[in-house]
């Protein structure tokens, strides 16, 4: 078992796990945008930062979802650095995804009611990579993955043109964040027939629940079976 | 240029000398014909069983690979620090103006593909502009304009002769 | 080409070689690197070569005549050096060759013309010890670079080369070696400086058998190619390195990763690696130690991001460079998961002269904390562009003025940048700083890998840190937020100002999207993207608030704050700027003034440059 403080709390946690289970675990809220339980964390987003405070040593910022417990560390959730560079990565998220609700309420959430610099295009697409790790790490098809790089980078399948490979499961629809994405760029492909009807109502009648919408793809054949 | 299957197949055999060689693969391909076409990256993807959609990722991820076939004339402006201090913005707005197209394009009669490349390391010799493979340093704006016409000339008795 | 077997063997191969040589024998040195290339010296080599045969001199083609590594003193190439006099000739072209030959190599004779001459005194020099450009320099690394023939492992194992190696095999048990790298105080010369010995300790001391060392040699720094004169001139030195890096480790595999915009550093790098193969220095049960170790190259794809650690080990997977959050570490998990010691290629190098020269040698030069030499490309308005080496603690201002010559033109020097897109500047005002990681770091500038560059009154600073700024955005991998959206929020503010389009917030919102970017982002690369910038706004606070409250920009760079006129006194109606003009803007006829018209006028410095009178100027 390891030992450290978070937030002044003693915390005990077994070894091997990060410091966003260590919240999780014990109730402390970390905003999180590409972290999801059912998939290797990706440490894209930067909103799970905490600070790392060391007694000979400056404080720095990590993001939990990637840092590892270690024995004796200290950490603030909620510090006044956390927060101005949680409020500046919203800021820039805000700059990118001015007209996506989900990302404006996050931003207000955290204090932020405009950007002051904007992307000359709008883009919901927070590149927060779930699409894209749903696909090849829960159903293991590897349809899209991020081409180009810096602010070119996308989701797209190879060549831009229709996939050959997807099956119409829609997990990317579903773990989307933003709502953004949209089986349609993927795929001309319809799905197979018989459990697109069941899966078509399942998907509807979870979707409407956005607080669920994050935690159901868990397990994907429990959508299938209706 | 006409491409062989067998020709990349042979290549990608070559460069398969255990696990991560599907950017040697790729740099040699890209070396034979001067562009990755769609065919080598989905004969890639198969033969070292690497999934299409990252090998689409990795070719257009790095700059070295290019996914429309270049100009018969390649251009390449250093833009590397000591080239910017010497004034190569000026060249490459030049060579912008005079071939009506930006750094990374092609003109569209496909003779010249203007680029531009960060740092090759020969600073002293600054601003450099490689034409073809061929280093010229210390270039101003009418060196530039000396060497495009050059080319240019040379195509157009080319086109005579045809 | 024999194996070599056992450490005796290798004795014996190499007072074999020493005894062939004739020390008397005259030896021309002919500058192969790129840039001497470039202005022509491969012909020169070749000029020479038909001119020993043609004139019969006692002087043979095959080994006195060589195309060598770089000698670092590029603004005056192609050089040619004669020895054993030490005679160092300037621009020397194919027409001069008969001359020096007939001269120099046979009649003991100097070329006056072909001399360097000191701009300061006005006096010619002879010697190239004697040139200040090298008698400033401490040059452990590159002190074969101008001497020895890199396509050539008998001249590298003439000078002692794998001496180390061998010692190390047989004598040294691979903690002893550890412990010597640690007393040496060896610090990676990539850029972060951590502790060498340490890294390999730590690496070490992992469990499991397969272990890697990788040669960072991707130097992506616009400005800086150190790395690549190295590799290009004595790429034995750095095999060197990595095998006894290996052997301490516990690795038997060793990657260089260096960028494909290096073909001819690529070239040598390979024939080293076969004539090592050949001789037994690489392969298994190296001179009958029993220690294995192979080498690879691969070949980066044009992303400097690449050049960070872990972006770097994934391109060797042969995967996008996206970075890998740290921990776990890449001596901890590397290469396919496996402890991994990545180390650039001048720390490598430094490996075998602390072996061969001493651990004391190495560690009584520098200063406490930062031992031994540093090579920075010092490059941009400098007098000397080149290479140079020092010792760690020299001042910057004995750097550039007494080794680089000061400033060319008469111009003042304004900014020096250390550490590229990832450093930061220094005004002129701490000159006297002296070069070591701590004190570097202290004024808002890093070590880097070793791009120097320096910026004189003409620069404008806002548009320096624009390019830097332009330069990251463009390489930022797009994985992480604040590098991929903040350095474009950053680069826009910055494109702004230098257009006219300021605000009075601009340099405020810049400071803290730089800090918070700086403490949030994936990698080194987002992490250091916003140095340049911060650090011109430190020192040059008063250049930014000119392009923003007055619409000036003081040195006259930013086209859009800029124009362009005749100066009426100078101009004497030649009419060459209006013939050259792209756009037309100049009107006046043969012996008229001649007129801009602003509206025209694309500030694009066509005129400026074809103006003979310096009749143009800038305001």
């Amino acid at each position: 078992m390891i030992h450290l403080t978070i937030d002044e709390k003693p915390i005990e946690i077994p070894e091997g796990r990060t410091l966003l289970d260590a919240c999780h675990e014990h109730g402390i809220h970390i905003p999180t945008l590409c972290y999801h339980h059912a998939l290797e964390p990706y440490g894209a987003c930067r909103l799970c930062m905490v600070e790392i405070l060391h007694p000979s040593q400056p404080s720095r910022l990590v993001a939990s979802c990637v840092y590892p417990c270690e024995e004796g560390l200290i950490v603030q959730t909620n510090s006044a650095a956390v927060q101005r560079n949680r409020r500046m990565t919203a800021e820039l998220l805000l700059g990118s995804a001015y007209n996506t609700p989900e990302i404006v309420a996050l931003a207000e959430e955290l204090g932020v009611k405009e950007a002051r610099f904007q992307m000359p295009e709008e883009d919901s697409c927070v590149l927060c990579g779930l699409c894209v790790r749903a696909c090849d790490e829960i159903v293991g098809v590897r349809a899209i993955s991020l081409i180009h790089r810096g602010v070119s980078k996308k989701v797209s399948t190879p060549f831009e043109v229709s996939s050959s490979s997807c099956i119409g499961c829609r997990t990317c629809e579903l773990i989307c964040p933003t709502g953004r994405f949209s089986l349609n760029e993927i795929t001309a492909f319809q799905g197979v027939p018989q459990w697109d009807s069941k899966y078509t109502r399942l998907y509807r009648q979870v979707f409407e629940d956005s607080d669920l919408r994050p935690y159901f793809v868990q397990d994907v054949s429990t959508l299938r079976e209706g | 240029m006409q491409i062989s299957i067998n020709e990349i197949h042979d290549i990608i055999t070559r460069e398969a000398l255990g696990e991560g060689s599907l950017i040697a693969a790729l740099e040699e391909i890209q070396e034979r014909y001067r562009y990755l076409p769609p065919e080598a990256i989905i004969l890639a993807s198969e033969q070292l069983g690497v999934p299409l959609s990252q090998t689409y990722a990795v070719a257009t991820f790095y700059n070295a690979f290019s996914l429309k076939p270049k100009g018969k004339h390649n251009l390449c402006v250093c833009m590397g620090t000591a080239c910017h201090v010497r004034g190569s913005p000026q060249l490459l707005d030049r060579l912008e103006t005079n071939l009506g197209i930006e750094a990374g394009e092609t003109s569209r009669d496909r003779l010249f593909t203007l680029e531009t490349i960060n740092c090759l390391g020969a600073c002293a010799l600054g601003p450099i502009v490689v034409t073809d493979g061929e280093y010229s340093g210390q270039m101003t704006i009418q060196k530039v304009d000396r060497i495009l016409k050059g080319i240019v000339r040379a195509e157009e008795k080319l086109d005579a002769q045809n | 080409m024999l194996k070599i077997d056992s450490p005796a063997h290798l004795d014996t191969w190499r007072a074999e070689l020493v005894d062939a040589t004739d020390p008397e024998r005259q030896r021309i040195a002919v500058c192969g690197d790129t840039s001497c290339r470039v202005y022509g010296s491969e012909k020169v080599w070749s000029a020479f070569t038909n001119e020993i045969s043609q004139q019969g001199v006692d002087c043979s083609v095959d080994y006195d005549v060589k195309l060598t590594g770089c000698h670092g003193f590029c603004e005056k190439g192609p050089l040619v050096v004669i020895r054993p006099q030490g005679i160092f000739y300037t621009h020397v072209g194919v027409k001069d060759v008969p001359e020096i030959v007939s001269e120099t190599v046979v009649g003991g004779r100097i070329i006056e013309r072909l001399l360097y001459t000191d701009p300061n005194s006005g006096e010619t020099i002879q010697q190239e010890e004697d040139v200040p450009f090298y008698k400033h320099q401490l040059r452990l690394i590159l002190n074969l670079n101008g001497i020895l023939d890199p396509s050539y492992i008998e001249e590298y194992i003439t000078f002692g080369g794998y001496g180390s190696l061998s010692q190390v095999l047989f004598a040294l048990t691979p903690e002893e070696v550890i412990e010597k790298v640690k007393m040496s105080g060896l610090r990676g010369r990539g850029g972060a400086g951590f502790p060498t010995g340490l890294k390999w300790e730590l690496c070490r001391n992992q469990p499991g058998d397969v272990k890697y060392v990788i040669c960072n040699a991707d130097e992506g720094d616009p400005g800086a190619y150190m790395d690549r004169s190295i590799m290009e001139g004595n790429p034995h030195r750095v095999l060197e390195g990595m095998i006894i890096g290996g052997y301490a480790i516990g690795a038997n595999h060793g990657y260089v990763y260096i960028r494909n915009e290096y073909p001819r550093a690529v070239k040598h790098l390979q024939r080293a690696i076969d004539q090592a193969e050949e001789c037994g220095f690489l392969g298994e049960n190296i001179l009958g130690s029993g220690f294995d170790f192979k080498v690879r190259i691969k070949l980066g794809s044009g992303a400097f991001v690449c050049g960070e650690e872990t972006a770097l080990m994934q391109s060797i997977e042969g995967r996008v460079g996206e970075p890998r959050p740290r921990p776990p570490y890449p001596t901890e998990s590397g290469l396919w998961g496996k402890p991994t010691n990545i180390n650039n290629v001048k720390s490598w190098a430094s490996v075998p002269i602390i072996f061969g020269k001493g651990v004391e040698l190495f560690a009584n030069i520098g200063t406490e904390n930062s031992k031994g030499t540093a090579i920075f490309s010092v490059v941009g308005n400098i007098n000397n562009t080149g290479l140079v080496e020092v010792p760690m603690g020299i001042s910057l201002r004995e750097l550039i003025f007494d080794i680089g010559g000061g400033i060319p033109n008469g111009k003042a020097l304004k900014a020096v940048q250390i550490g590229g897109p990832s450093g930061g500047c220094i005004p002129a005002k701490h000159l006297d700083v002296p070069v070591d990681y701590e004190s570097l770091n202290e004024l808002g500038a890093i070590m880097g890998s070793g791009g120097m560059v320096i910026a004189d009154e003409d620069t404008c600073m806002v548009d320096f840190a624009r390019y830097f700024m332009a330069f990251t955005q463009e390489e930022s991998c797009g994985k992480c937020v604040p590098c991929r959206l903040g350095t474009k929020a950053m680069l826009a503010t910055l494109e702004r100002i230098c257009a006219g389009d300021g605000q009075p917030d601009d340099v405020d919102y810049l400071i803290e999207l730089g800090n918070e970017i700086k403490s949030s982002s994936l990698c080194g690369l987002g992490q250091t993207a916003p140095n340049p910038v911060l650090s011109s706004i430190r020192y040059f606070r008063d250049e930014y608030e000119a392009h923003i409250m007055d619409a000036t920009c003081p040195a006259g760079v930013c086209k859009g704050l800029i124009t362009y006129s005749v100066i009426p006194e100078n101009c004497t109606g030649c009419m060459v700027c209006l013939r050259n003009c792209p756009t037309d803007a100049i009107s006046g006829g043969k012996q008229e003034i001649h007129v801009i018209d602003v509206e025209k006028c694309t500030r694009c410095g066509m005129c400026r440059s074809v103006c003979k009178f310096d009749a143009i100027k800038v305001i």
